[in-house]
């Protein structure tokens, strides 16, 4: 157990191109952490700095009170979950556990407690002599995780680790991972490019864009007040009605910002509303409905009660304090 | 082949037929051959069945040699040649994983040079490179020994990249897990890349070793005592009758000897060959 320190960390590769630059980020013992971005934005080029595979170009990485820029993977008293699982193909399940133990001289008594413990916690101890081939992806992934659980290791590391499962183990996996992680409290930093599986599994959330950090903050801070454009359209499902100012005038404080942005979920259906909307399509989701179209050449989605009435015009009221105003140029929040 | 036409099917069975026998009817002649006795072959028509000295000349072969044309016993030359073939096949393996382990997981100074440099012995069979490597080997007093035999075609570019391209299909990230997990480079070499390249070293030592079963020119050239004699040399050597006819029936009956381990590496490894050259998923 350890707290993780990012001071001003940057990747340059060696062709000049910067990879990520000046992120800051102090990780509380114990805490879950989401890197979230688009493709690209460096966040797995991050995390794989913290473990130790991808060399250090700039600032430094504390692992505890211990700079690990220079130190081996093996060291750093990490320990990763990949998103193929990277499994040893030919080891069985329990080899597989064992082996990052075995290598490091650990008593083998202690390693098989060890592993005994880890598959109760995660219900592999019947596929223990099998061979990663013969099972389910979803089980694979619980292997992965059990090497991770073995090592009793200062932090977690996982990339992307549920992107190669099915939706519904997907969710499944998620819950699975945020109620172990809340058991062995263990720091952890998670990588993930679904918005959705960072707001459920993170205490904290850094929203990176271009290898830049956009915004820390709790879930529910992240999606109240995103810090940015960026991150107000990437944080959320569905995404958040960003208008150009000038299409929306009469809006308070619309007339110094560059985009306006509205929860599809901010606004009410009501006859004098300012807002005057044309629907173009209908989505049905069961419990609401996402209705579709545009206002003064703008796209726009609202969430509707899936009971409530639907006309191809409709007129809107944003409610209070549901607008979020963007400046012009740098795409940053107003307030 | 989706289709299922009777017609179809005997042809392709006829054909397949045809092209065994095509193949197995010199094997066929060998073997009558090494069955009856010195001067049934010399007589115009050659026996298309067995005959009835099968023992005796397998006996003698295995057991005494010809005399007259010098060589060993078939036993001995067996034995030679079985050692120079496991010498060059495993040599060459050995040699050639870890020249691929090299290449594909260290960054050294020269890299690239020396990824050259095992391309280009490529294009230098021993063959072309016959007489500076035979003076080679004189000096080095290797000649009439097993490292003579075996060494100098022990270098093995084919192999190498072989192993090369194994090794790339094997995901960074069991690299990477390998690497946080403590292993060291020898240490991944041995409990992963290892045990990942079984079936591929598996099919690579059928070849090899038939390979190296089957050397002619160089074994004729570095062997001048009949103790190193190998088979294939030996048959060779056999069949030059200096005065008088080749005894046809003891060479037919050295060269079906000749066979049986190639054929037994074959049969016994034809499973692990097999999955050794198809297999993609790691």
């Amino acid at each position: 157990m350890a707290s993780i320190t990012l001071d001003n960390l940057g990747k340059i590769y060696a062709g000049g191109t910067r990879a990520v630059g000046d992120v800051n980020i102090d990780i509380a013992d114990g805490e879950f952490i989401v890197l979230v971005g688009p493709s690209g934005c460096g966040k797995s080029t991050l995390l794989r700095m913290v473990a130790g595979l991808e060399s250090i170009s700039e600032g430094e990485v504390r692992i505890g009170d211990r700079v690990v820029n220079e130190v081996e993977p093996a060291d750093r008293d990490i320990a990763m979950v990949f998103q193929n699982y990277a499994l040893y193909p030919h080891m069985s399940v329990r080899q597989n556990l064992a082996y990052g133990l075995k290598n490091r001289r650990t008593p083998k008594a202690e390693i098989d407690r060890r592993v005994n413990q880890a598959a109760e916690i995660l219900q592999i101890g019947k596929f223990l002599d099998r061979k990663p081939k013969a099972l389910s992806g979803g089980q694979r992934q619980r292997v992965a995780m059990g090497r991770a659980i073995v090592r009793e290791p200062a932090a977690f590391l996982f990339d992307e680790p549920l992107s190669n499962l099915d939706a519904k183990l997907r969710v499944a996996m998620r819950l699975e991972i945020k109620e172990l992680q809340k058991r062995l409290r263990t720091t952890s930093l998670y990588v993930t490019h679904d918005q959705l599986e960072a707001m459920t599994l993170a205490d904290r959330l850094v929203v990176l864009n271009g290898g830049r950090v956009e915004q820390i903050g709790t879930p529910l801070e992240v999606y109240r007040r995103p810090a940015s454009a960026f991150v107000a359209g990437f944080i959320g499902s569905p995404a958040m009605n960003l208008i150009d100012a000038g299409a929306v005038p009469f809006l308070p404080g619309s007339a110094h910002a560059g985009q306006v942005g509205i929860r599809p979920e901010d606004m009410d259906v009501t006859p004098e509303g300012p807002i005057h909307m044309q629907v173009t399509a209908v989505e049905e989701l069961g419990a609401q409905r996402l209705v579709h179209g545009h206002t003064a050449g703008e796209r726009m989605t609202i969430t509707l009660p899936s009971d409530a009435a639907l006309s191809d015009s409709l007129r809107l009221t944003p409610r209070p304090g549901a607008l979020h105003l963007f400046d012009r140029e740098t795409g940053m929040r107003m307030d | 082949m989706i289709e299922n036409r009777p017609g179809l099917n005997l042809l392709a069975h006829l054909t397949l037929i045809f092209g065994v026998c095509v193949v197995a009817l010199p094997v066929w002649v060998a073997f009558v051959a090494s069955t009856h006795g010195a001067t049934d072959f010399m007589s115009g028509t050659i026996p298309m069945w067995p005959g009835p000295h099968l023992v005796e000349n397998y006996s003698q072969m295995l057991g005494a040699g010809v005399s007259t044309s010098g060589t060993p016993p078939v036993a001995t030359m067996m034995m030679n040649s079985l050692i120079m073939a496991l010498c060059i096949a495993i040599g060459k393996i050995a040699i050639s994983i870890l020249s691929a382990f090299a290449i594909v997981y260290f960054r050294f100074p020269f890299r690239g040079l020396a990824f050259w440099c095992i391309f280009i012995t490529l294009m230098l069979p021993v063959e072309v490179r016959i007489v500076p490597t035979f003076q080679v080997v004189a000096d080095l007093g290797l000649l009439n020994s097993y490292a003579g035999l075996s060494i100098p075609l022990i270098a093995s570019a084919t192999a190498t990249f072989l192993f090369r391209q194994v090794f790339l299909t094997i995901p960074d990230e069991l690299t990477e897990a390998a690497r946080i997990d403590g292993a060291g480079p020898m240490k991944f070499f041995r409990d992963i890349l290892l045990p990942l390249s079984r079936t591929n070293i598996a099919a690579l030592f059928v070849i090899l070793f038939i390979y190296g079963w089957n050397q002619y020119l160089w074994p004729l050239l570095v062997t001048t005592s009949s103790d190193y004699y190998t088979i294939v040399a030996g048959i060779k050597r056999m069949s030059d009758a200096v005065d008088g006819l080749p005894q046809w029936h003891l060479v037919m009956a050295t060269a079906m000897l000749a066979m049986i381990p190639p054929v037994a590496v074959v049969i016994g490894m034809q499973r692990l060959f097999v999955k050794g050259l198809v297999e993609t998923e790691k």
